[in-house]
């Protein structure tokens, strides 16, 4: 197990940041993550020592960012386990890979009447690529039902699956009910009706052990700056295959091997015919340096250790008679509210006190549909965070009816 | 100092207009001016409708969901312009605008809005405090094309 008072040595944000005037309490997670000096060294270190371009010149200069570059493309590949590090795209982050799926993959293989199935907890990136690709293509998005608690559970995908079916796409761990989702059984009962599964791994990857040939998944998306990386750089990987049948959205330099004046164009292989034009060079070199730092942690006690809070938490929250919680069983984010005060108002209570809570429908906007609340405050933790700032919180939380004390101070 | 400069009573009519905010509620009427302010940034999402009669603003509706900041702040905002002409709402808004911005303002012409003098405090809150008083500057501006 590891110490969360050494590891918060690590990052300069624990270390003196405030936020109105309170030492900062960061429990927005799920929309960033704070970086350790590693992650921030190794980005300065390639703009400061060896700030070349990648895969394009043929002196020593650029064969050194080649070689970091490629480097940070096989450790991600371990990191989730990837067949291969060709299946590793790097993207802008987890929009981009999820856009780049519907557009690349979805465009170019579905039919009108086609089905993709989702849910209403999924994420805006992966609802409006695929209502815009269903318009386009005459295909239709349907929803899975999620049981009485928000998950999604293998028999409700299996309801909703008809011989139309061909993409399902759905978050590994949704970004405001917070719940793991049986990927493995999922995947094998979709694979069995030629159906391909795209998961969204934003709220997924940085915080439990991810492993795509366990679990079968055909595309995964996730970003980096949600992982202790830098912001502009996610990954797309894809079974090789898929990826050969995947259209870039776009072109340019790199991506290319030749091409005519006639225009025929013939593109590399992935996952180089994806990554046209100069990438984020010190984005994936930050990236790798981030995925590092985890594995130095190891996975599983980060994974144990959010449980650990997140209990804690809930436990706490749960014997305030003020509290509304949405999703007490699950193990990403917290959803709740502070009984008669709108989450807005709640958040800038918190803000006061120096601790960053969400409020609002946290990209997910029609997953009121479901909570029959139209939105909620959100707090997502990361193994940074401990149980004393916890306890800070639910000190505020008891504060709720004074929330215009944030107004006054 | 304002006699009205006093935590506790501004605290007060915040709250007092956030739970029973005036003229609350939109009309059916075409002779309304119509103008959706979503702050696009948080939550707030307020329909806001002025009826003008000449250069007189005689009505003022707006409903939607928004938090007690922006409510209560839309709410004095119509209590104070109705039955104003737009000279005399322009002023009333540059001066509330004026006191947001931690610029020079008079106290008195604002009344019961000088309740989010502090509103600067909570940098992140002054979208809520401004999304009515932009729509409404809005919709007179708009009347003047």
């Amino acid at each position: 197990m590891f110490d969360v008072y050494e590891i918060r040595q690590d990052f300069p944000m624990l270390n003196g940041k405030t936020m109105h005037g309170k030492p900062l309490i960061y429990f927005d997670n799920g929309a960033t993550t704070l970086k350790p000096q590693m992650v921030i060294d190794s980005v300065c270190n390639y703009l400061t020592n060896y700030s070349g371009n990648a895969h394009r010149g043929d002196y020593d200069l650029s064969h050194e960012v080649d070689e970091q570059y490629e480097n940070a493309r096989v450790i991600t590949q371990k990191f989730i386990n990837a067949k291969r590090k060709e299946e590793i795209v790097f993207t802008s982050g987890s929009t981009d890979s999820l856009n780049m799926i519907a557009y690349g993959y979805g465009l170019t293989h579905l039919k009108q009447d086609d089905e993709i199935l989702i849910t209403v907890a999924e994420h805006a990136s992966n609802t409006l690529p695929w209502f815009d690709v269903a318009k386009q293509t005459g295909a239709k998005v349907e929803y899975i039902d999620l049981d009485e608690k928000g998950r999604l559970t293998t028999e409700n995908v299996k309801k909703a699956i008809t011989d139309k079916t061909k993409i399902i796409a759905v978050a590994q761990v949704t970004n405001v009910l917070g719940h793991n989702i049986p990927m493995k059984e999922i995947c094998d009962l979709a694979h069995q009706y030629n159906i391909i599964v795209v998961a969204d791994g934003a709220q997924s990857v940085p915080h439990q052990k991810t492993d795509v040939q366990e679990t079968g998944v055909d595309f995964l998306a996730f970003s980096g700056h949600k992982m202790c990386g830098p912001t502009g750089i996610g990954v797309l990987y894809g079974k090789y295959e898929l990826l050969c049948e995947t259209k870039p959205m776009r072109l340019g330099g790199g991506s290319n091997s030749r091409y005519n004046h006639e225009g025929t164009i013939t593109l590399k292989n992935p996952p180089y015919k994806f990554e046209a034009g100069t990438p984020h060079i010190e984005g994936v070199i930050g990236l790798g340096s981030a995925i590092t730092y985890i594995d130095s942690l190891q996975m599983e006690y980060i994974h144990q250790y959010e449980l650990e809070l997140r209990n804690y938490c809930i436990k706490k929250m749960k014997a305030l008679d003020n509290i509304e919680i949405y999703n007490e069983d699950a193990q990403g984010a917290i959803a709740f509210n502070i009984k008669g005060v709108f989450s807005q108002d709640a958040a800038s209570l918190f803000n006061t006190y120096g601790i960053a809570v969400r409020a609002g429908q946290h990209c997910a906007k029609i997953l009121d549909e479901f909570l029959h609340v139209s939105t909620t405050l959100r707090v997502s933790f990361y193994f940074y965070n401990t149980k004393e700032e916890i306890d800070q919180f639910i000190e505020v939380c008891k504060k709720g009816d004074d929330f215009l004390d944030a107004f006054f101070e | 100092m304002h006699s009205l400069n006093n935590p506790q009573l501004m605290r007060e009519i915040i709250m007092d207009h956030y739970d029973n905010p005036r003229n609350r509620g939109l009309v059916n009427d075409e002779t309304y001016k119509k103008v959706n302010m979503n702050s696009e940034t948080c939550i707030d999402n307020l329909d806001i409708q002025v009826k003008f009669d000449g250069d007189k603003i005689e009505d003022i509706r707006y409903d939607g969901e928004a938090c007690a900041i922006c409510t209560s702040s839309t709410s004095i905002m119509s209590e104070l312009i109705i039955g104003k002409t737009k000279e005399e709402a322009k002023e009333i808004i540059e001066n509330y605008m004026n006191m947001i911005y931690e610029k020079e303002y008079d106290p008195e012409i604002l009344e019961e809005a000088i309740a989010f003098q502090n509103t600067h405090k909570q940098a992140n809150r002054i979208k809520c405090a401004t999304l009515g008083w932009n729509g409404l500057i809005q919709l007179i501006k708009e009347s003047e094309e």
